[in-house]
Protein backbone atom coordinates (compact mmCIF):
# COMPACT_ATOMS: atom_id res chain seq x y z
CA UNK A 1 0.00 0.00 0.00
CA UNK A 2 1.13 3.20 -1.04
CA UNK A 3 0.43 6.78 -1.34
CA UNK A 4 2.22 8.28 -4.19
CA UNK A 5 1.76 12.74 -4.60
CA UNK A 6 3.17 13.38 -8.26
CA UNK A 7 3.29 17.16 -8.82
CA UNK A 8 0.42 18.12 -6.99
CA UNK A 9 -0.61 22.07 -6.67
CA UNK A 10 -3.58 23.17 -3.78
CA UNK A 11 -5.07 26.22 -3.41
CA UNK A 12 -6.96 27.79 -0.69
CA UNK A 13 -10.01 29.94 -1.19
CA UNK A 14 -8.44 30.83 -4.98
CA UNK A 15 -4.94 31.51 -3.82
CA UNK A 16 -2.26 28.94 -5.04
CA UNK A 17 -0.60 27.60 -1.78
CA UNK A 18 1.61 24.26 -2.84
CA UNK A 19 3.09 23.64 -6.40
CA UNK A 20 5.04 20.93 -7.65
CA UNK A 21 5.05 18.49 -4.41
CA UNK A 22 6.12 15.31 -4.93
CA UNK A 23 5.94 12.70 -1.79
CA UNK A 24 5.35 9.07 -1.36
CA UNK A 25 4.14 7.44 1.77
CA UNK A 26 4.24 3.56 2.21
CA UNK A 27 3.25 1.25 4.31
CA UNK A 28 4.64 1.22 8.09
CA UNK A 29 5.74 4.92 7.52
CA UNK A 30 5.04 8.09 8.98
CA UNK A 31 5.77 11.43 7.13
CA UNK A 32 5.84 14.66 9.41
CA UNK A 33 5.00 17.83 7.41
CA UNK A 34 6.84 20.95 8.28
CA UNK A 35 5.91 24.89 7.49
CA UNK A 36 5.47 27.70 8.84
CA UNK A 37 1.77 29.02 9.44
CA UNK A 38 0.08 29.69 6.15
CA UNK A 39 2.15 27.30 4.25
CA UNK A 40 -0.73 24.83 3.33
CA UNK A 41 -0.12 22.05 5.66
CA UNK A 42 -4.06 21.96 6.28
CA UNK A 43 -4.93 22.63 2.81
CA UNK A 44 -2.60 19.68 1.68
CA UNK A 45 -4.34 17.42 3.93
CA UNK A 46 -7.94 18.80 2.78
CA UNK A 47 -7.09 18.17 -0.50
CA UNK A 48 -5.93 14.28 0.22
CA UNK A 49 -8.68 13.79 1.83
CA UNK A 50 -10.50 14.39 -0.73
CA UNK A 51 -12.60 17.57 0.58
CA UNK A 52 -10.97 20.22 -2.13
CA UNK A 53 -10.31 19.41 -5.71
CA UNK A 54 -6.58 20.03 -6.39
CA UNK A 55 -5.66 22.39 -8.92
CA UNK A 56 -3.40 19.90 -10.59
CA UNK A 57 -1.23 17.00 -10.25
CA UNK A 58 -1.80 13.13 -9.37
CA UNK A 59 -3.03 11.36 -5.70
CA UNK A 60 -2.59 8.25 -6.32
CA UNK A 61 -4.94 6.90 -3.36
CA UNK A 62 -8.27 7.34 -3.24
CA UNK A 63 -9.49 9.14 -0.27
CA UNK A 64 -11.60 6.32 0.90
CA UNK A 65 -8.19 4.65 2.23
CA UNK A 66 -7.50 7.70 4.08
CA UNK A 67 -8.61 8.71 7.90
CA UNK A 68 -8.52 12.62 8.27
CA UNK A 69 -8.57 14.30 11.48
CA UNK A 70 -8.79 17.35 11.59
CA UNK A 71 -8.52 20.65 14.02
CA UNK A 72 -12.24 20.27 15.24
CA UNK A 73 -13.01 16.99 16.67
CA UNK A 74 -16.36 16.02 15.15
CA UNK A 75 -18.00 15.64 19.00
CA UNK A 76 -21.45 15.58 19.67
CA UNK A 77 -21.00 17.46 23.29
CA UNK A 78 -24.53 16.03 24.54
CA UNK A 79 -23.18 13.01 24.08
CA UNK A 80 -21.29 10.14 25.92
CA UNK A 81 -17.38 9.46 24.93
CA UNK A 82 -18.71 5.71 24.37
CA UNK A 83 -21.73 7.33 22.30
CA UNK A 84 -19.19 9.28 20.36
CA UNK A 85 -16.83 7.06 19.57
CA UNK A 86 -19.39 4.06 18.89
CA UNK A 87 -21.15 6.36 16.20
CA UNK A 88 -18.08 6.83 14.27
CA UNK A 89 -17.02 2.85 14.55
CA UNK A 90 -20.77 2.37 13.04
CA UNK A 91 -20.30 4.64 10.26
CA UNK A 92 -17.23 2.90 9.31
CA UNK A 93 -18.33 -0.50 9.82
CA UNK A 94 -16.03 -1.51 12.31
CA UNK A 95 -16.01 -2.34 16.22
CA UNK A 96 -13.26 -2.59 18.63
CA UNK A 97 -14.86 0.68 20.28
CA UNK A 98 -13.00 -0.57 23.82
CA UNK A 99 -10.12 -0.93 22.49
CA UNK A 100 -9.60 2.23 20.90
CA UNK A 101 -10.90 4.11 24.00
CA UNK A 102 -8.02 1.54 26.54
CA UNK A 103 -5.60 3.17 23.94
CA UNK A 104 -6.39 6.27 24.20
CA UNK A 105 -7.09 6.17 27.96
CA UNK A 106 -10.35 7.01 28.05
CA UNK A 107 -12.30 4.14 29.62
CA UNK A 108 -12.88 5.85 32.65
CA UNK A 109 -14.51 8.68 31.14
CA UNK A 110 -16.58 5.77 29.34
CA UNK A 111 -19.81 7.52 29.80
CA UNK A 112 -18.80 11.31 30.54
CA UNK A 113 -20.70 13.37 28.27
CA UNK A 114 -18.49 15.40 25.72
CA UNK A 115 -19.09 18.54 27.44
CA UNK A 116 -17.72 17.93 30.51
CA UNK A 117 -14.37 16.61 29.14
CA UNK A 118 -11.29 18.98 28.98
CA UNK A 119 -9.86 19.55 26.06
CA UNK A 120 -7.17 17.32 25.98
CA UNK A 121 -9.32 14.49 26.90
CA UNK A 122 -11.89 15.85 23.94
CA UNK A 123 -8.63 15.86 21.60
CA UNK A 124 -7.87 12.01 22.89
CA UNK A 125 -11.46 11.00 22.11
CA UNK A 126 -11.27 12.61 18.56
CA UNK A 127 -8.04 10.82 18.51
CA UNK A 128 -9.18 7.62 19.51
CA UNK A 129 -12.10 7.61 16.66
CA UNK A 130 -8.82 6.97 14.16
CA UNK A 131 -8.26 3.59 15.49
CA UNK A 132 -12.11 2.60 14.57
CA UNK A 133 -11.94 4.01 10.78
CA UNK A 134 -10.03 0.75 9.88
CA UNK A 135 -8.18 2.65 7.73
CA UNK A 136 -4.59 2.24 6.79
CA UNK A 137 -3.22 5.82 6.25
CA UNK A 138 -4.06 8.71 9.00
CA UNK A 139 -4.44 12.14 7.95
CA UNK A 140 -3.48 14.14 10.99
CA UNK A 141 -3.45 17.80 11.14
CA UNK A 142 -1.97 19.00 14.61
CA UNK A 143 -2.79 16.14 16.35
CA UNK A 144 -0.88 17.14 19.66
CA UNK A 145 -3.00 20.43 20.35
CA UNK A 146 -3.78 20.72 24.13
CA UNK A 147 -2.44 17.37 24.43
CA UNK A 148 0.03 17.15 27.74
CA UNK A 149 3.07 15.13 27.60
CA UNK A 150 2.14 11.93 28.97
CA UNK A 151 -0.97 11.94 25.93
CA UNK A 152 1.73 12.98 23.49
CA UNK A 153 3.75 9.97 24.17
CA UNK A 154 0.44 7.63 24.35
CA UNK A 155 -0.59 9.01 21.00
CA UNK A 156 3.62 8.45 19.36
CA UNK A 157 2.38 4.65 21.24
CA UNK A 158 -0.62 4.74 19.24
CA UNK A 159 0.94 5.64 15.71
CA UNK A 160 3.84 3.45 16.18
CA UNK A 161 1.66 0.58 16.95
CA UNK A 162 -0.47 1.80 13.62
CA UNK A 163 2.63 1.83 11.43
CA UNK A 164 3.42 -1.95 13.20
CA UNK A 165 0.28 -3.34 11.49
CA UNK A 166 1.04 -2.15 7.98
CA UNK A 167 -0.44 1.77 8.26
CA UNK A 168 0.90 4.91 7.52
CA UNK A 169 0.35 8.61 8.95
CA UNK A 170 0.62 12.01 7.55
CA UNK A 171 0.81 14.35 10.21
CA UNK A 172 1.24 18.03 10.30
CA UNK A 173 2.71 18.74 13.38
CA UNK A 174 5.09 20.93 15.25
CA UNK A 175 5.57 18.85 18.07
CA UNK A 176 8.20 15.73 18.27
CA UNK A 177 5.97 12.64 18.44
CA UNK A 178 8.46 10.25 19.83
CA UNK A 179 8.70 9.10 16.19
CA UNK A 180 12.71 9.46 15.66
CA UNK A 181 11.87 6.90 12.35
CA UNK A 182 9.26 9.73 11.05
CA UNK A 183 10.72 11.26 7.85
CA UNK A 184 10.15 14.88 7.74
CA UNK A 185 8.99 17.11 4.54
CA UNK A 186 9.53 21.06 4.73
CA UNK A 187 6.77 22.65 3.17
CA UNK A 188 8.66 25.60 2.43
CA UNK A 189 10.20 24.76 -0.53
CA UNK A 190 6.94 24.46 -2.66
CA UNK A 191 5.37 27.16 -1.65
CA UNK A 192 3.49 28.62 -4.69
CA UNK A 193 4.42 31.45 -6.42
CA UNK A 194 0.88 34.16 -6.20
CA UNK A 195 -0.46 34.11 -9.59
CA UNK A 196 -4.05 35.17 -11.13
CA UNK A 197 -6.59 32.80 -9.73
CA UNK A 198 -6.47 29.38 -12.16
CA UNK A 199 -10.17 28.58 -12.34
CA UNK A 200 -11.24 31.77 -12.94
CA UNK A 201 -13.38 34.84 -11.03
CA UNK A 202 -15.49 32.28 -10.07
CA UNK A 203 -13.26 30.08 -8.20
CA UNK A 204 -13.63 32.26 -4.96
CA UNK A 205 -16.70 32.07 -4.60
CA UNK A 206 -17.65 28.28 -4.85
CA UNK B 1 -26.85 5.34 8.20
CA UNK B 2 -28.95 4.38 10.94
CA UNK B 3 -25.72 4.86 13.03
CA UNK B 4 -26.25 8.55 11.63
CA UNK B 5 -30.39 8.37 12.29
CA UNK B 6 -29.86 7.41 15.67
CA UNK B 7 -27.11 9.60 16.22
CA UNK B 8 -29.35 12.29 15.20
CA UNK B 9 -32.50 11.73 17.07
CA UNK B 10 -30.31 11.08 20.20
CA UNK B 11 -29.39 14.40 19.93
CA UNK B 12 -32.85 16.21 19.28
CA UNK B 13 -34.17 14.59 22.09
CA UNK B 14 -31.25 15.15 24.52
CA UNK B 15 -30.42 18.82 26.17
CA UNK B 16 -30.55 21.68 23.78
CA UNK B 17 -31.08 19.40 21.06
CA UNK B 18 -34.66 21.78 19.84
CA UNK B 19 -37.16 18.63 19.67
CA UNK B 20 -39.79 20.58 21.38
CA UNK B 21 -38.99 23.81 19.68
CA UNK B 22 -41.14 23.44 16.53
CA UNK B 23 -44.15 21.55 18.71
CA UNK B 24 -43.78 24.58 20.68
CA UNK B 25 -43.54 27.24 17.51
CA UNK B 26 -46.87 25.67 16.62
CA UNK B 27 -48.75 25.53 19.82
CA UNK B 28 -48.23 29.43 20.47
CA UNK B 29 -49.46 30.11 17.21
CA UNK B 30 -52.59 28.04 17.09
CA UNK B 31 -53.45 28.99 20.65
CA UNK B 32 -52.99 32.96 19.65
CA UNK B 33 -54.79 33.12 16.22
CA UNK B 34 -57.88 32.88 18.07
CA UNK B 35 -57.34 35.44 20.50
CA UNK B 36 -56.17 37.94 17.88
CA UNK B 37 -58.99 37.30 15.60
CA UNK B 38 -61.18 37.03 17.91
CA UNK B 39 -63.72 34.38 18.62
CA UNK B 40 -66.44 34.44 16.03
CA UNK B 41 -66.57 30.33 14.89
CA UNK B 42 -67.22 30.88 11.77
CA UNK B 43 -64.60 33.29 10.52
CA UNK B 44 -62.22 30.81 12.75
CA UNK B 45 -63.50 27.86 10.35
CA UNK B 46 -62.57 29.08 7.23
CA UNK B 47 -59.11 30.29 8.12
CA UNK B 48 -58.18 27.22 10.25
CA UNK B 49 -56.64 25.50 6.94
CA UNK B 50 -54.86 28.34 6.38
CA UNK B 51 -53.13 28.92 9.57
CA UNK B 52 -52.67 25.14 10.68
CA UNK B 53 -50.48 24.94 7.54
CA UNK B 54 -48.82 28.03 7.57
CA UNK B 55 -47.83 26.84 11.70
CA UNK B 56 -46.51 23.57 10.70
CA UNK B 57 -44.59 25.18 7.84
CA UNK B 58 -43.17 27.67 10.05
CA UNK B 59 -42.14 25.35 12.78
CA UNK B 60 -40.72 23.40 10.68
CA UNK B 61 -38.53 26.12 9.12
CA UNK B 62 -37.75 27.23 12.51
CA UNK B 63 -35.19 24.09 13.71
CA UNK B 64 -33.99 23.45 9.72
CA UNK B 65 -30.95 26.53 9.86
CA UNK B 66 -29.30 24.00 12.31
CA UNK B 67 -29.50 21.10 10.26
CA UNK B 68 -25.85 21.04 8.75
CA UNK B 69 -24.61 24.01 10.45
CA UNK B 70 -24.09 22.48 14.15
CA UNK B 71 -22.35 19.04 12.69
CA UNK B 72 -20.23 22.10 9.80
CA UNK B 73 -19.38 24.07 13.31
CA UNK B 74 -17.60 21.01 15.10
CA UNK B 75 -16.04 19.26 12.04
CA UNK B 76 -18.07 16.23 12.25
CA UNK B 77 -19.77 17.34 8.39
CA UNK B 78 -15.86 16.79 7.22
CA UNK B 79 -15.97 13.49 8.89
CA UNK B 80 -18.55 12.33 7.60
CA UNK B 81 -17.43 13.89 4.36
CA UNK B 82 -14.67 11.33 4.46
CA UNK B 83 -16.65 8.74 5.77
CA UNK B 84 -17.81 5.81 3.30
CA UNK B 85 -21.43 6.85 3.70
CA UNK B 86 -21.95 8.79 0.31
CA UNK B 87 -22.82 12.74 0.80
CA UNK B 88 -26.71 12.21 -0.63
CA UNK B 89 -27.64 9.45 2.11
CA UNK B 90 -25.93 11.83 4.84
CA UNK B 91 -28.39 14.72 3.65
CA UNK B 92 -31.43 11.93 3.23
CA UNK B 93 -30.77 10.61 6.52
CA UNK B 94 -30.17 13.93 7.96
CA UNK B 95 -33.74 15.47 6.58
CA UNK B 96 -35.49 12.10 7.88
CA UNK B 97 -34.40 12.61 11.19
CA UNK B 98 -35.63 16.25 11.00
CA UNK B 99 -39.14 15.09 9.77
CA UNK B 100 -39.53 12.71 12.45
CA UNK B 101 -38.51 15.07 15.20
CA UNK B 102 -40.11 18.20 14.06
CA UNK B 103 -43.09 16.84 11.01
CA UNK B 104 -44.24 14.17 12.91
CA UNK B 105 -45.04 15.66 16.56
CA UNK B 106 -46.82 17.92 13.82
CA UNK B 107 -49.18 16.02 12.33
CA UNK B 108 -49.85 14.20 15.15
CA UNK B 109 -50.68 17.33 17.10
CA UNK B 110 -52.74 19.48 14.23
CA UNK B 111 -56.11 17.41 14.35
CA UNK B 112 -56.03 18.48 18.66
CA UNK B 113 -55.36 22.32 18.09
CA UNK B 114 -57.24 22.43 15.10
CA UNK B 115 -59.88 21.87 17.51
CA UNK B 116 -59.04 25.28 19.02
CA UNK B 117 -59.42 27.04 15.50
CA UNK B 118 -62.83 25.25 14.83
CA UNK B 119 -61.71 23.12 11.48
CA UNK B 120 -65.14 21.93 10.10
CA UNK B 121 -65.85 18.02 11.00
CA UNK B 122 -64.86 16.31 7.49
CA UNK B 123 -61.86 18.00 7.35
CA UNK B 124 -59.44 16.76 10.49
CA UNK B 125 -58.89 13.28 8.27
CA UNK B 126 -57.59 15.32 5.40
CA UNK B 127 -55.67 17.92 7.71
CA UNK B 128 -53.60 14.35 8.94
CA UNK B 129 -52.81 13.33 5.50
CA UNK B 130 -51.84 16.31 3.86
CA UNK B 131 -49.19 17.49 6.60
CA UNK B 132 -48.18 13.68 6.29
CA UNK B 133 -48.06 13.69 3.17
CA UNK B 134 -46.44 17.61 2.84
CA UNK B 135 -43.87 17.48 5.80
CA UNK B 136 -41.60 15.35 4.23
CA UNK B 137 -41.11 17.99 1.63
CA UNK B 138 -40.85 20.78 4.10
CA UNK B 139 -38.13 18.71 5.74
CA UNK B 140 -36.30 17.83 2.33
CA UNK B 141 -36.52 21.46 0.71
CA UNK B 142 -35.43 22.79 4.32
CA UNK B 143 -32.45 20.57 3.86
CA UNK B 144 -31.36 21.62 0.77
CA UNK B 145 -31.42 25.14 2.06
CA UNK B 146 -29.84 24.40 4.65
CA UNK B 147 -26.65 22.86 2.77
CA UNK B 148 -26.64 25.74 0.41
CA UNK B 149 -25.66 28.12 3.63
CA UNK B 150 -24.06 25.79 5.95
CA UNK B 151 -20.81 27.62 5.90
CA UNK B 152 -22.20 31.06 6.60
CA UNK B 153 -22.54 32.95 9.82
CA UNK B 154 -26.17 33.49 10.81
CA UNK B 155 -26.75 31.93 7.45
CA UNK B 156 -30.58 31.37 8.28
CA UNK B 157 -31.80 34.48 7.46
CA UNK B 158 -30.71 33.93 4.08
CA UNK B 159 -31.52 29.86 3.93
CA UNK B 160 -35.42 30.96 5.07
CA UNK B 161 -35.24 33.99 2.24
CA UNK B 162 -34.17 30.98 -0.31
CA UNK B 163 -36.51 28.26 1.35
CA UNK B 164 -39.59 30.10 1.50
CA UNK B 165 -40.23 30.37 -2.06
CA UNK B 166 -39.49 26.24 -2.87
CA UNK B 167 -42.36 26.00 0.28
CA UNK B 168 -44.87 28.05 -2.12
CA UNK B 169 -46.27 24.88 -3.32
CA UNK B 170 -46.69 22.52 -0.86
CA UNK B 171 -48.30 25.16 1.54
CA UNK B 172 -50.71 26.17 -1.47
CA UNK B 173 -51.76 22.70 -2.49
CA UNK B 174 -51.67 21.42 1.48
CA UNK B 175 -53.97 24.45 2.65
CA UNK B 176 -56.45 23.84 -0.04
CA UNK B 177 -56.80 20.01 0.42
CA UNK B 178 -57.76 21.02 3.58
CA UNK B 179 -60.12 23.91 2.73
CA UNK B 180 -61.59 21.65 0.17
CA UNK B 181 -62.51 18.86 2.79
CA UNK B 182 -63.69 21.76 4.95
CA UNK B 183 -66.27 22.60 2.27
CA UNK B 184 -67.31 18.88 1.53
CA UNK B 185 -65.35 19.22 -1.39
CA UNK B 186 -62.90 16.22 -3.00
CA UNK B 187 -59.36 16.97 -1.80
CA UNK B 188 -58.35 14.44 -3.92
CA UNK B 189 -55.79 16.71 -6.68
CA UNK B 190 -54.39 18.83 -4.31
CA UNK B 191 -53.52 15.60 -2.15
CA UNK B 192 -52.24 13.99 -4.83
CA UNK B 193 -50.04 17.54 -6.18
CA UNK B 194 -48.93 17.28 -2.54
CA UNK B 195 -47.71 13.50 -3.01
CA UNK B 196 -45.92 14.35 -6.04
CA UNK B 197 -44.07 17.23 -4.46
CA UNK B 198 -42.68 15.22 -1.65
CA UNK B 199 -42.02 12.51 -4.05
CA UNK B 200 -39.87 14.74 -6.30
CA UNK B 201 -38.01 16.47 -3.59
CA UNK B 202 -37.03 13.48 -1.75
CA UNK B 203 -36.09 12.37 -5.05
CA UNK B 204 -34.24 15.11 -6.39
CA UNK B 205 -33.02 17.30 -3.43
CA UNK B 206 -30.51 14.99 -1.46
CA UNK B 207 -28.62 14.98 -4.81
CA UNK B 208 -28.72 19.04 -5.08
CA UNK B 209 -27.71 19.60 -1.18
CA UNK B 210 -25.16 17.00 -1.33
CA UNK B 211 -23.94 18.99 -3.96
CA UNK B 212 -23.92 21.95 -2.34
CA UNK B 213 -22.38 20.63 0.54
CA UNK B 214 -19.47 19.72 -1.08
CA UNK B 215 -18.85 22.92 -2.73
CA UNK B 216 -19.15 24.50 0.76
CA UNK B 217 -16.82 22.04 2.81
CA UNK B 218 -13.83 23.05 -0.16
Amino acid sequence: MELRVTNLACARGGVPLIAGLSFAVTGGEALVLRGPNGSGKTTLLRTLAGLQPALSGEISCPPEQMAYAAHADGLKSTLTVTENLGFWAAIHGQGGVSEAMAAMNLTELAERQAQNLSAGQKRRLGLARLLVTGRWLWVLDEPTVSLDADSVALFGAVVRAHLATGGAALLATHIDLGLPEARVLDLAPYKAAVTALPAGFDEAFL
Amino acid sequence: MIALLVRDLRLAVRAGGGFGLGLGFFLILVVLVPLGVGPDPAVLGVIAPGILWVGALLASLLSLDRLFALDHEDGSLDLLATSPIPMEAVVAVKALAHWLTTGVPLVLAAPVLAILLNLPGPAYGTLVLSLGLGTPALSMIGAFGAALVVGLKRGGLLMSLLVLPLYVPTLVFGAQAVARAAQDLAPDTPLLLLAGITAGSVGLLPFAAAFALRINLR
